[in-house]
């Protein structure tokens, strides 16, 4: 039982950690997820009882898909039709299901992910073989990469044919399999419904992520014969639930005898609710917590034990408190490179406490302590009953401080909008209540620095992947989700371009999202690093736009262009006035860059701060620098 | 270091792809990867030789544990095993030769299992370490050509089997896991053909 090396193995942990006394040594992951029995077992729930049975005698494969879809809860789904996934359609013309015609594949993708996202429900996509397929391996990468569920049913060539480079025929099982939690090449009609249910409870339980299910024409069309078994064989499948009593109160007793502990929350937290719990924590045990990029909302940023985000573009008080802390505690995150900076350099102090419902994050970058292996929600529900309330005056002062000293600023002083304003005013006029998406980019650093965030699931972005072009549709799909909620996709010119033919979806179903692009005619985050790092050579990365505003009027969506600064908010208002989808062409200033920032392979105490001044002087020599 | 896991994996196609494919996405190591069939026709072993440190392993580990058609992990850093690996060599004689070889095959326990005028086969299992000083014993003769397995293991004692087999560290209570289906299904005729063994 002694033998994982989680605590032993010191390969890239700070020099510090390996000489300080460290009592739970012993202790492995290995004993994270081993005995313990409080709790039953929960057997993942399923849209009907399954079974052998003679319920599907009869039906086509795509009959008995449409209908599974149905009993799995599934009200909505995005695709676009091709030859091969022509029966699946031809079923969906006289079915409940509500079903988004999109533009392109791609389009599909982000939006069922954006749906998952807004809901915690899988977003399902239905596409054609080949060509449609591979279109959505970038909304699969992006969802794999931020583990979320979402369910994508390929059509595919007759299973005869496979193989023999048809028309319109791709590996998709192969192509996709590095961007899948599970992929399935159906090649039995009778094998259908229980690959259906196995995709759902795959998509939707442990970690969640995306499922692929590739159809051949005969599995659509044949029928089943005979009564067939339905239950999902899953025997390598599992799910971790309840963190190891022993790890979490090692992790409770931490936590109470930290002086400078802060909390380090990612999309765990929103994946598995644990929002409320979150918040017991930090204010049961006194405890400042910072957010991931995708963390955001699962921590209400006007308590004022809010950190904000940290990482590359966080707030330097985040940073400088991870640096500092004696303890940290990580709930559902994975310590990102975009969050560490320089591992050799990341929160030299601290004791690292790990919630986290996959083993593998476990140490899989930095050393853990206190690893405690499953569902984020209930390892903190039965944490917090072993917390202890601590004044911790000193560290809440110093944290004052710091957040006094450094907080998210820019200079208004250009003849256009500065960015950072145009979201200042969308804060102010939504006062963080509603779904934004973003694209990739500055825009979407200066979304996550200047909304207040409170509320969870109401930020949606590509983290992992930093996928452009993921603002539009998955604004579609966070409004498809949730018609009657105000959705803001805050983009960049040059992301809202890479998708912008979904605006025909949006005029298509009347949904009426609404796109603030912040237009510097540039791809803004390209562009900072090449100022920064490039000696300002611009290599490609100057953008020649259209007028957006008249785009849309030509799509049939009303299209605002606000060229001056001083009516910013006015604009801002009369866009989420507006009753129908509205899109608003920005123009803001080109040369601003994103502060603070952490440049690469610094620590994240090392940042370049922009106007708020330089670090204190003891961070460097306390934090230490490779430089 | 090397180390030896083992997986028990679902007999499907695109298991092994996935497995392989992980390795290299990931950036480890593999020295050997054999896969065959087990009692259970549902299920395969694969043994992989990977060359990691212990902080590697455990990722490796987990990486593998991670993937959905990978029943079971295990591996043997600390545990008493048995190895074995298979070799087929061809090797250049003369009549001089002959004997020659056929007594260091001897001193080896291997077996000769093909003869001609210009040369024999010997096959010989055992461990690695075995089977390469064979090797450099008989290259002098000229080697015509060489077939090896890869390694495959198991635990020495009462421990294993493919159905309850336990990792040795990262056991998990079955009370704290959701098992999507506890018990095995026994598989259809359909899916015993459409699933070709590897």
């Amino acid at each position: 039982m002694s033998s994982t090396s989680l605590t032993g193995g010191a390969a890239s942990a700070p020099a510090s950690k390996t000489t300080k006394p460290n009592k739970t040594e012993k202790w492995t992951e290995a004993t994270a997820v081993a005995s313990g029995s409080e709790v039953s077992n929960e057997l993942p729930v399923l849209g009907h009882p399954t079974g052998l049975t003679d319920r599907y005698i009869g039906k086509t494969g795509a009959q008995i898909l449409l209908q599974m879809l149905l009993e799995h809860h599934v009200t909505d789904a995005f695709g676009y039709p091709g030859g091969a996934i022509l029966p699946t359609f031809d079923q969906l013309y006289d079915t409940k299901l509500n079903f988004i015609l999109v533009r392109h594949e791609q389009g599909a993708g982000h939006m069922a992910d954006g749906y998952a996202r807004a809901t915690g429900k899988p977003g399902i996509v239905i596409v054609t073989s080949g060509p449609g397929a591979t279109n959505t391996v970038t909304p699969l990468a992006t969802a794999y990469m931020d583990s979320i569920p979402m369910i994508v049913f390929s059509g595919q060539v007759r299973t005869y044919v496979i193989g023999n480079d048809a028309f319109q025929e791709a590996d998709v099982t192969g192509i996709t399999r590095p961007v899948t939690k599970r992929n399935y090449l159906v090649k039995n009609v009778k094998d259908l419904p229980r690959i259906i249910n196995e995709a759902f409870i795959i998509a939707t339980t442990g970690r969640p992520g995306p499922v692929l299910v590739d159809l051949p024409v005969d599995v659509t069309t044949n029928k089943v014969e005979s009564a067939i078994d339905d239950t999902p064989w899953l025997p390598g499948y599992k799910t971790y639930r309840l963190g190891h009593s022993r790890m979490v109160k090692a992790a409770a007793d931490m936590i109470n005898a930290a002086q400078r502990p802060v909390l380090y929350v990612g999309g765990g937290a929103i994946l598995s609710g644990a929002w409320k719990e979150v918040r017991e924590l930090a204010e049961k045990g006194n405890i400042p917590c910072t957010t991931t990029l995708l963390g955001l909302g699962a921590f209400d940023e006007n308590n004022p034990l809010s950190l904000h985000m940290l990482g590359m573009h966080g707030g330097a008080y985040a940073n400088y408190a991870v640096q500092d802390a004696d303890c940290l505690i990580a709930i559902g995150a994975r310590f990102d490179d975009r969050v560490t900076g320089n591992l050799k350099l990341f929160a030299p102090k601290a004791k690292i406490v790990h919630v986290d419902i996959d083993p593998s994050s476990i140490s899989k970058s930095v050393k853990v302590d206190v690893p405690v292996v499953g569902d984020a929600r209930l390892c903190l529900k039965d944490m917090i009953q072993h917390i202890e309330h601590r004044p911790r005056k000193e560290w809440l002062e110093q944290i004052a401080q710091w957040k006094a000293k450094y907080p998210f600023a820019y200079r208004d002083d250009s003849p256009l909008a500065k960015p950072q304003a145009i979201i200042e005013a969308i804060n102010k006029a939504t006062g963080g209540n509603a779904i934004f998406t973003t694209g990739v980019g500055q825009h979407q650093m200066w979304a996550a620095q200047f909304i207040r965030w409170s509320i969870p699931r109401s930020m949606i972005t590509s983290g992992g992947l930093g996928t452009m072009g993921y603002g539009l549709p998955s604004a579609i799909g966070a409004q498809v989700a949730r018609p009657k909620d105000l959705v803001i996709d805050i983009d960049g010119d040059a992301s809202f371009i890479m998708t912008a033919m979904e605006l025909a979806t949006i005029r298509q179903y009347k949904l009426p999202v609404k796109v603030a692009i912040l237009n510097n005619n540039f791809q803004g985050m390209v562009r900072q690093w090449q100022k920064m790092f490039y000696g300002s050579r611009f290599s490609n990365t100057e953008m020649v736009n259209p007028d957006f505003a008249a785009m849309a009027e030509s799509f049939g969506i009303r299209g605002i262009r606000c060229e001056k600064k001083e009516d910013v908010q006015k604009v801002v208002d009369e866009m989420i006035r507006h009753p129908g989808p509205c899109v608003v062409d920005f123009l803001c200033e080109t040369d601003e860059n994103v502060y603070p920032m952490v440049p690469s392979g610094k620590g994240i105490h090392e940042m370049e701060l922009g106007i708020v001044g330089s670090a204190p002087p003891n961070m460097a020599r306390d934090m230490g620098t490779l430089a | 270091m090397r180390h030896i896991l083992t997986a028990l994996v679902m007999n499907e196609p695109g298991v092994l792809s996935h497995v392989a494919n992980m390795f290299s996405a990931r950036g480890f190591n593999i020295d050997s990867l054999v896969v065959g069939r087990t009692e259970d026709p549902n299920l395969s072993r694969m043994t992989i030789v990977v060359i990691a440190d212990e902080r590697t392993l455990d990722q490796v580990r987990k990486q593998l544990a991670k993937i959905v058609t990978v029943v079971k992990v295990r591996d043997y850093k600390d545990s008493p095993y048995v190895s074995r690996d298979l070799m087929l060599v061809k090797l250049g004689v003369t009549p001089r030769t002959r004997s020659e070889i056929i007594e260091l095959a001897d001193l080896f326990r291997g077996r000769v299992v093909d003869v001609g005028h210009q040369a024999i086969m010997v096959e010989l299992s055992g461990e690695e370490d075995k089977l390469d000083a064979f090797v450099e014993l008989v290259r002098p003769y000229g080697i015509r050509e060489l077939a090896r397995t890869g390694v495959i293991a198991m635990a020495r004692g009462v421990q294993g089997g493919s159905g309850d087999e336990q990792t040795m560290e990262n056991a998990p209570e079955p009370s704290r896991m959701v098992k999507a289906a506890a018990g095995k299904r026994q598989p259809t005729q359909a899916e015993l053909e459409a699933t070709p063994p590897g």
